[in-house]
């Protein structure tokens, strides 16, 4: 990566100013992980942002080539480790797109279940870190607290709290324990209120509207050009939801609404994603409701080795379009070539754009607003 | 001698002690209270519901190593956070918690303006600390701090003039003795004036949401970034300190200071049974609760923002203020 080297100049008064170079990251309490960014700063004004990433990558996607078919979806928990389920649900889907194998209802519904808890989950993430970057303490531990609920949830049905493991080729590995929908029901229910109190903590609060309103502003036709994807391209007003657009798992069958922004600022994404949550739970509601009954598990043969051919399946992560673009020989037990688009990575590109003009504390902000992990970005 | 030499020499020791252990208790109260605004319980391990902590908390800070960066300027290092606290504790002298003599240090005639100065040092030790780190962040802090004390210290100071116009002196004690003269507290008088001192001591503390030289998240901790040990811990000490001297002087200029509420109704004088001292500190545990209360509350501004508010909002507002008051006192 080349650096551009601070240039001195000498202003007309006779002294010397010089840009400032600092490394924000990779041990910045804001980066999210191991993200640096190298600024370019003019007083406290922000000139250029480059991102380095890197740190985090365990090469996930070479790795999956030499595994097989059922162990990657191992491998996925780990790429988005706060979505983890979500990346199950795209992995899963992808090879029974290859394989085309038929998943019963009932476990696509589940599926749906599950991805929409993710977003809520992730959103919850999100909103926190984000408030906790702009300086709000308060909202970070009780949107730890509803994410909690998430995570045990997601514990009763398949045992773990982080990395799911949570579904198989052809459906998933367990049907609902008994009481599960109950106690789904009641945490949207008990979700709603909590969202109540974050709205009254953040979305009127003068202080929190002037920190982003009119903070990193990306036009529709500029976030389709970077290839921006998920809530912050809708926060352009872009109206690109891939549950709508090319729906997956079970979302065709019910309704519900994309918010779209209008300014595509920070406080855009924030409301857009505030909208969501409550999306979420109107379609966990509908879910729910319809569940039908039925095995959650497909005909899949026991050693899964899917035809020659590639294919490439998108689905709405909570971050953006998560894709994979899988190509089998047909001969392997793994396949011949793995790749993965991540959200995160494409809108993380975002970032040097956003930041050009801003102040160091909009930098934050900005990190914040993208959602990003790095887990993901990395691979 | 007695008098002039061991009896003021015996009053600073007693303060100083007083005002130190007093904050390490107020850290303990803010994790509490924070604690408890988050749904979570705080230290709870050393001592009963973690009483203790306040304790801990300096012994481990005493133990700990503390390391001066190798290229940091070693002397101005080394001086700044002394120069943040000493002045932060200066300022007890002139603060009175009672009418009799035995309950201040001193009552100098320009009380009022000695305040004023000894925490506008204050702030240096937090420019210079930034500076002598020879370290990116806490640099961009201490401009930042620079930048702050300009844009608030105007608007505070005009206010204070204001006060000074309402109680007709600089003198602390006349000041809280002229409420009762007038048999309301200056509170109800000046809300302005309140509103522009508490907004300008949240600043002058460096608390949520003018934190900005500290910035946790933007700066790593800011000006303290380099600072380890007891070091790190003074400029603590210095930043809850002036959060007790800025409650304090609210509550003497505002509230009555260390009066009853009342003092002139004879029905009420049983509420004389308690000594001035806890009216005083109880008054002043009020405004403690409310500057937590603020930090687990509200987001941060970005400095552009806190200079906007200081010289677009404040100043004209205190200026004006100040204006109003004068015309008022004129024709009364």
């Amino acid at each position: 990566m080349k650096l551009e080297t601070p240039r001195a100049h000498a202003t007309s008064s006779g002294f010397d100013t010089n840009q400032l170079v600092l490394n924000m990251g990779p041990q910045h309490p804001s980066t999210h992980g191991v993200l640096r960014v190298v600024l370019t700063l003019d007083g406290e004004r922000v000139v250029d942002a480059d991102c380095v990433i890197g740190y985090i990558h365990r090469g996930i996607e070479k790795l999956s080539e030499n595994r097989s078919w059922t162990q990657i979806i191992l491998l996925t928990d780990r790429m988005d480790y706060v979505a983890a389920a979500t990346n199950n649900l795209g992995y899963c889907e992808t090879v029974e797109k290859l394989m085309q194998v038929e998943v019963p209802r009932r476990a696509r519904y589940i599926r749906t279940i599950l991805a929409e808890l993710q977003r809520i989950a992730s959103h919850c993430l999100w909103l926190g870190t984000h408030a906790m970057d702009i300086g709000a303490m308060t909202v970070l531990l009780y949107t730890f607290r509803e994410r909690e609920f998430v995570l045990d949830l997601f514990e009763e049905f398949c045992g773990a709290r982080l990395t799911y493991n949570a579904m198989r080729i052809g459906g998933l590995p367990l049907d609902l324990p008994p009481g599960w929908d109950k106690k789904t029901r009641a945490f949207c229910d008990l979700m709603e209120t909590k969202l109540e109190d974050y709205e009254q903590l953040l979305t009127n609060n003068r202080i929190w509207i002037q920190r982003t309103r009119d903070v990193g502003v990306i036009s529709g036709e500029d976030a389709i050009a970077l290839g921006m994807c998920g809530p912050p391209l809708r926060a352009s007003g872009v109206s690109r939801d891939l549950r709508k657009d090319e729906p997956y798992a079970a979302y065709d069958e019910f309704e519900f609404d994309i918010p779209l922004g209008t300014r595509g600022d920070t406080y855009d994404r924030y409301l857009v994603r505030m909208e969501e949550f409550h999306q979420s739970i109107r379609i966990i509601r509908q879910a729910l409701d319809g569940l039908p009954e039925g095995p959650v598990m497909g005909k899949v043969p026991r050693l899964i080795k899917p035809p020659a051919g590639e294919t490439y399946h998108a689905i709405e992560s909570p971050k953006g379009e998560l894709g994979y673009f899988i190509v089998s020989d047909g001969k392997s037990t793994s396949p011949y070539r793995f790749r993965v688009r991540p959200p995160s990575f494409c809108n993380l590109q975002a970032l040097k754009r956003l930041a050009k003009g801003h102040l160091i504390a909009d930098v934050v902000a900005l990190i914040g607003t993208i959602d990003i992990v790095l887990g993901e970005v990395d691979r | 001698m007695i008098d002039t030499i061991v009896t003021p020499l015996l009053k600073i020791a007693i303060l100083l002690n007083a005002v130190l252990v007093a904050v390490t208790f107020l850290v303990l109260m803010e994790r509490k209270v924070i604690a408890w605004t988050q749904s979570r319980l705080g230290p709870m391990r050393v001592g009963p519901h973690g009483i203790l902590q306040a304790l801990a908390d300096p012994i481990k800070l005493i133990l700990k190593e503390d390391i001066t960066p190798a290229k940091a300027d070693k002397w101005v290092f080394t001086l700044a956070p002394i120069m943040s606290l000493v002045p932060a504790l200066v300022v007890f002298a002139v603060i009175p918690f009672g009418a009799d003599p035995l309950y201040y240090v001193s009552d100098i005639n320009v009380g009022l303006l000695f305040i004023i100065s000894m925490t506008s040092i204050g702030v240096y030790g937090i420019i210079l600390g930034g500076w002598a780190s020879n370290s990116k962040y806490p640099l961009l802090a201490s401009l930042r701090a620079s930048a702050q004390l300009v844009s608030y210290e105007i608007a505070v100071t005009m206010t204070l003039v204001s006060m000074i116009v309402t109680a007709g002196s600089l003198s602390l004690v006349e000041i809280v003795e002229a409420q009762r003269e007038a048999g309301v507290w200056f509170g109800f008088i000046q809300p302005v004036a309140l509103g522009l001192i508490f907004i300008g001591g949240l600043a002058e503390t460096n608390r949520v949401p003018f934190d900005l030289p500290e910035a946790e998240t933007e700066l790593t901790g800011g000006f303290h970034t380099e600072y380890s040990g007891m070091r790190f811990s003074l400029f603590f000490l210095a930043e809850y300190a002036n959060i007790i001297v800025i409650s304090a002087i609210v509550v003497i200029m505002f509230f009555g200071g260390w009066m009853r509420p009342f003092p002139n109704v004879e029905v009420l004088s049983f509420l004389d049974l308690i000594p001035s001292w806890i009216w005083f500190v109880m008054k002043i545990f009020v405004f403690l609760y409310v500057f937590i209360w603020i930090r687990a509350t509200f987001p941060r501004y970005r400095y552009d923002q806190l200079m906007g508010l200081g010289w677009k909002v404040l100043m004209p507002i205190a200026i004006g203020n100040l204006v109003v008051t004068a015309i008022v006192k004129v024709l009364l």
